[in-house]
């Protein structure tokens, strides 16, 4: 073997070993397309977006999009149940491939998973306050114990409101007892939310929607931090972008919330 | 203090170690009072399950057939279903069926909150596993020793007071500390509830800031100390009470 030869097979050696270096990182769209599944995270608990109908089935606005992602991709859809607590580790762990669980976009989330771009929704936060409580504003949360969900992205807001630690709870439904129980003033929520459990159930005649002084935030859908600028992370940019376009999310909103939110209208608008 | 301060904000803009609940003052504070409430929940439990233990003791060999039943019913009751399924109901099934007070801010609220719930199922949990082992160090004084001391003149109540007691609780010391132990790591399982105990607050924090992984150090480090310093006051309390050449 010449010493030319010998150059050329480590050139050789070396590139093969790049490329091998390139397959070896996991490319989750590949994945999902030979498993033939895509598992998406979404949320069980959380009418309309995602929860339980009678039958069990998990159903929601979000789970239409989830179908929808299915279907552009040719693939079976395997829904997971998600909650606030666990999602961000679900996605990290690979537990799923997407994410789309009503998350609000924060900069630490931006840390800690890939968050899909364009966001594909945005909702404000408000409190359904018993009407005895004369709740009017933020302000008027002090020093007043206060239910929330543990996770949640304006817990900090709202105890900074309150002065006072939260009486925060796993899920929706532990809220809402505690709530009626009278072992809180108030259920901190999102807005979109809060307006919908007023508006389609009796119990809470004797309470009030309050939108907060917290900005409205977007939501995001979110892979894993590697996949975000990778193949599985653009088509998903994609296709979030083509619903907005589409008018899919502003049909999906009306179908689920019966009315549209102001900044989806927008969006709309803007990718016409 | 300002210098500890920067170097861990840089550990977090740096190297991503985000030890925010020792850099920033409202999660400091937080986590401060959640490590407060926790010691607040352990002292006041292990407390009461103690004096539980007592009368419990006491009232399982007592003469009347009812006090006994009842002694023996709570036993049951409260060793035999997992503390978190207590708390749990105590919080939302009994604590609404229980008359309302109203509060400050014109609304009505249950007469316990979490905090009492909390304390209530804790000291009867770990209580009914004290009664047991107090019983068993009251039947471990040998027959023999009693009677001489019945010999010697003394009333029953003495016998008890001055030779029973003190033996019987230097035979379960080491089954109490154990149960101490469970206790302050069951206070844990408040946090259920929404009583802002450590893990409640580390909870809180983990979720706003994401920093789970350096959170879970901080408990595990802090129930470590915790538990330490108890069972280092124990073992120094079953020392100080040995008596040269009885017991093993």
């Amino acid at each position: 073997m010449t010493y030319k030869m010998a150059i050329k097979l480590l050139i050789m050696a070396a590139a093969a070993t790049g490329w091998l270096a390139g397959v070896a990182r996991a490319d989750t769209m590949d994945d999902i397309k030979k498993k033939g599944t895509v598992v998406i995270g979404v949320k069980a608990d959380y009418p309309p977006y995602g929860f339980r109908d009678p039958s069990g089935q998990i159903v929601g606005m979000e789970v239409d999009l989830a179908n929808d992602v299915a279907k552009r991709l040719g693939v079976k859809l395997q829904l997971e149940p998600v909650v606030a607590s666990n999602r961000m580790q679900y996605v990290q762990q690979g537990k799923i491939d997407l994410m789309i669980a009503t998350m609000n976009v924060t900069e630490e989330r931006k840390k800690a998973v890939g968050i899909v771009e364009p966001y594909y929704y945005a909702s404000g936060v408000a409190i359904l306050a018993v009407k005895a409580a004369n709740i009017k504003t933020g302000a008027d949360l002090k020093d007043k114990p206060v239910c929330a969900i543990q996770g949640s992205f304006y817990n900090n807001d709202v105890q900074k409101m309150t002065g006072r630690d939260l009486v925060a709870f796993k899920g929706v439904p532990e809220n809402e007892q505690a709530l009626l129980n009278g072992q809180c003033v108030g259920f901190v929520y999102d807005d979109t939310l809060l307006i919908y459990k007023k508006k389609s159930d009796e119990k809470w005649k004797e309470y009030d929607v309050v939108v907060l002084d917290i900005a409205p935030l977007p939501w995001g859908s979110a892979v894993k931090p590697e996949d975000k600028d990778a193949a599985w992370g653009k088509f998903m940019s994609d296709v979030v972008k083509d619903w907005h376009k589409q008018g899919t999310l502003v049909e999906a909103e009306k179908k689920w919330l019966g009315q549209n939110t102001k900044w989806l209208l927008d969006q709309n608008a803007a990718a016409k | 203090m300002d210098w500890l301060a920067d170097w861990l904000r840089s550990l977090y803009t740096n190297h991503d170690i985000n030890l925010v609940h020792f850099y920033d003052a409202f999660e400091r504070n937080r986590f401060l009072w959640g490590i407060w409430f926790t010691i607040k929940l352990s002292v006041i439990s292990v407390v009461l399950s103690i004096v539980i233990g007592v009368v419990g003791a006491w009232s399982q060999a007592a003469p009347s057939r009812a006090l006994r039943a009842v002694t023996q019913s709570y036993i049951q009751l409260f060793r035999n279903t997992p503390p978190l399924v207590q708390m749990y109901f105590f919080y939302f099934a009994l604590s609404p069926m229980l008359p309302r007070v109203a509060t400050s801010y014109g609304t009505q609220e249950p007469v316990f909150g979490a905090f009492t719930w909390a304390i209530i199922s804790l000291s009867f949990f770990a209580g009914a596993f004290n009664v047991e082992i107090f019983r068993s160090g009251i039947e471990a004084v040998p027959r023999t020793m009693t009677e001489a001391a019945t010999a010697l003149g003394y009333k029953p109540a003495q016998v008890y007071r001055y030779v029973v007691l003190p033996l019987a609780l230097r035979i379960c010391l080491p089954s109490l500390t154990n149960n101490i132990v469970n206790l302050v790591k069951t206070t844990t399982l408040a946090s259920a509830i929404a009583v802002p105990e450590a893990l409640f607050v580390a909870n809180q924090i983990w979720s706003d800031k994401e920093n789970v992984f350096e959170m879970m150090i901080t408990l595990f480090v802090f129930y470590i100390a915790l538990v330490g310093v108890l069972v280092w006051a124990m073992r120094r309390w079953e020392k100080a009470m040995r008596i040269p050449g009885y017991g093993a």
